[in-house]
């Protein structure tokens, strides 16, 4: 596990098969489809849940229900599917998810910039490559950016108006 | 001062960041840290391709601008790094076909110092923002649409949630009462407009795209102020990047979901996530002081009382006929009295289309310094633009371009054809195109001011780089039994009317091309009404004529 501040962790979290049961208390991740079918048994069970959903489910259909999780896994079934990027926007700014947000699947060094900006925490990738290749510091490639998203600071655009000229000088 | 946007303290970081980031990449990839698979998305979002022979590097040219010092910075690089030109593209971008690998990095590292890069020039994201080329200049425009173009690319630079598109995502934007843009065959499509209130906004479009599924665009919303257009755009994407098909290349372009959403509920899609952005929708809002901050970038130079040159440029043209006809055919009304803008023709008659050797680009910067406030724009049609000519000027600048070898004087005539590199450079090409465009054109040349204005567009394969869906007479190239064909359409438009262009008959074999395209011309000058161009004709008469040219041909 991979953090947005470029640290290593093991992962706190169990990720439960089908049909496999959750101990009592225990730090799960269930799948969209087993949630699906009882939300309540889930929600009534103490102990933090997390939720791996499919990059195909529409957030305006499951948004409304992202705050009883502690954590989402958005999935990138390969790195070039970027259906998960506005996933990520669309739980953090329009429905007010704020627990962990994992990144899960074909997470590769150069795409991490680009997750944490889209409001993701966390990352499952391979520690020995992600150690080898220095992938922390791909949090620091670029310090500011062009157009506002889920992170820090407002858009350049905004920013210069303070210092542009108005009129032709 | 130059009229155009000028980078700020931001903009150097940012991009100095991007070229350290991609020195690293490559430095992984050549250390095997990077599979070819991995890499390839990474050198692809700074537009580096492997084609047949060599590495092509694709450099954007923001909506077609350039300044006398980055085409210097241009040329720099064809002559280090290159075999010492360059390929002007559809895209108002430039390629270089013969680079090394290891070079790219120090390549970008020198473009850095000239404000150029290759971001997203290729991958499935925003490409290139194209736009008029006579931006700023032209006498039926509203506004400048470069103020505009300059924020949506910002905007889109390395954008986090939508780098990772189903497929490649073009925009262009029109200002004018002439789409000179081709608009109607872009992802999406801005015209800018003034409704009743004499607000400014857009018409926003979507989903048209020409490649083995040519569709034009069709309207979203009429008219989107411009406050909202980056919220609309980002509504527009958004609902694209979850619903476009990634399960097959070649249905994943916005235009497929559009065809299968049907226009009415992609619509409704954009419009109820629109209605639910709320904060986004702020923080994406421009305000009127934004606007104008860039619309200060672009103010036009100081243009000189010029009116009295009208009289020297007269004289000139009644004394030198070679100089009158390429007044006639190169030089574009100025919305300035007393200024032209000087279209310079990258077709002559013989050449490979869009190419331009780094002497050219040299002379063309320092002729810009001369006359033209040391700005040049590059066109669709892969030609360069003068865009600020005092009329006085002209009969010089004719004289210098001449020794340069860019006086062509065929502007929108049947030499002026748009081609694509084809299989002389291209891996996806099925037939060469460069060796058709040349051989047309050395053959109507000859016959060329008796046709007047027609545009022949040619693509080497069903990408259709070089549009030929849309061109008066369109050729395609094909593979057929191992042999190159070319399949032959007519009546394209790529202007506000715009159209597609119907087969005429079986693909032809690469020798018969020319005469079969003289004969389609032969029956098009035959049917034309005065004052009709190939599309008027087209419409009038449809196709079954020109079938009929075709199979004679035969």
């Amino acid at each position: 596990m991979l953090d947005r501040d470029g640290s290593f962790r093991p992962d706190a979290w169990r990720h439960l098969a089908d049909d496999e049961a959750p101990a009592a208390g225990e730090a799960v991740t269930v799948s969209f489809k087993r949630w699906q079918a009882e939300p309540e048994r889930w929600s009534d069970r103490t102990g933090p849940l997390g939720l791996r959903l499919p990059n195909d489910v529409p957030p305006a259909a499951f948004g409304p229900a992202a705050t009883r999780f502690a954590l989402i896994a958005l999935n990138f079934p390969r790195f070039i599917d970027g259906r998960a990027y506005s996933q990520a926007r669309l739980l953090r700014g329009r429905f007010g998810f704020k627990g962990e947000l994992r990144a899960a699947g074909n997470v590769l060094r150069d795409q991490l910039l680009f997750m944490v900006r889209c409001g993701f925490d966390s990352f499952e990738v391979d520690a020995d490559r992600a150690r080898a290749e220095d992938w922390p510091q791909a949090f620091r490639e670029f310090e500011q950016f062009y157009q506002p998203a889920a992170d820090r600071g407002e858009p350049i655009l905004r920013q210069r108006l303070r210092s542009w000229p108005t009129a032709a000088e | 001062m130059l009229a155009l946007y000028r980078y700020d303290e931001f903009d150097r970081k940012f991009l100095e960041g991007r070229v350290a980031q991609y020195r690293d990449q490559v430095r992984r990839r050549l250390a095997g840290q990077l599979s070819e698979d991995e890499f390839r998305s990474l050198r692809l979002m700074n537009g580096l391709y492997l084609q047949l022979h060599a590495y092509m590097l694709r450099i954007s040219i923001p909506y077609g601008t350039l300044s006398s010092a980055k085409l210097r910075g241009l040329a720099e690089v064809a002559r280090r790094w290159d075999q010492g030109y360059g390929h002007f593209t559809t895209r108002q971008n430039i390629q270089f076909n013969w680079i090394r690998l290891e070079d790219t990095p120090d390549i970008l590292a020198h473009l850095a110092t000239v404000e150029l890069h290759g971001i997203q020039t290729s991958g499935n994201s925003f490409r290139n923002i194209t736009t008029d080329p006579f931006a700023g200049v032209a006498s039926d425009e509203i506004e400048d649409p470069r103020p505009y173009c300059e924020i949506v690319r910002q905007w889109a630079a390395l954008h986090p949630e939508f780098s990772f598109l189903p497929r490649k995502f073009k925009i262009a934007i029109s200002a004018a009462g002439e789409d000179r843009a081709a608009v109607m065959i872009h992802d999406l499509g801005l015209y800018l407009r003034r409704n009743d209130q004499g607000e400014i906004g857009f018409t926003v479009a979507v989903g048209g795209g020409l490649g083995r599924t040519p569709i034009l665009a069709q309207t979203v919303r009429d008219f989107v102020p411009r406050r909202d257009v980056l919220a609309y755009i980002t509504a527009c994407l958004r609902v694209y990047n979850q619903y476009g098909r990634r399960d097959n290349l070649f249905k994943s372009r916005i235009k497929i979901l559009v065809q299968s959403l049907g226009i009415e509920k992609y619509r409704q899609e954009v419009e109820t996530e629109f209605a639910a952005m709320g904060d986004e929708r702020e923080a994406l809002a421009l305000p009127d002081e934004a606007v104008a901050a860039m619309q200060a970038q672009f103010a036009p130079p100081a243009y000189a009382d010029a009116a009295g040159d009208k009289a020297a440029l007269l004289a000139a043209i009644a004394a030198e006929p070679e100089f009158a006809r390429w007044v006639e055919r190169n030089i574009r009304p100025h919305k300035q009295p007393g200024y032209s803008i000087v279209v310079i023709s990258l077709k002559p008659p013989g050449r490979p289309t869009g190419d331009c050797s780094a002497t050219q680009m040299n002379a063309i910067a320092d002729l810009a310094d001369a006359v033209s406030a040391g700005e040049i724009r590059v066109t669709h049609d892969q030609n360069l633009v003068l865009p600020y000519v005092r009329q006085g000027a002209l009969y010089d600048l004719w004289l210098r371009l001449g020794a340069a070898g860019l006086a062509t004087p065929n502007i929108g005539l049947a030499s002026d054809i748009i081609c694509c590199p084809g299989l002389d450079y291209c891996s996806l090409a099925a037939a060469r195109s460069i060796p058709i465009a040349q051989a047309l054109a050395m053959h109507l040349a000859k016959r060329e001011a008796e046709i007047g204005p027609l545009q022949i567009k040619i693509s080497g394969c069903i990408n259709a780089c070089g549009h030929h869906h849309v061109g008066h007479i369109g050729i395609l190239g094909l593979e057929k039994n191992g042999a190159e064909s070319y399949q032959i359409t007519v009546g394209g438009s790529d202007n506000a009317q715009a159209a597609l262009g119907g087969i005429v008959g079986p693909a032809v074999a690469a020798h018969e091309v020319t005469a079969t395209v003289d004969r389609l011309i032969d029956a098009y000058l035959r049917l034309r009404h005065e004052g009709e161009q190939f599309p008027d004709t087209y419409r009038r008469v449809g196709l079954a004529p020109f079938k009929e040219a075709h199979f004679v041909a035969r």
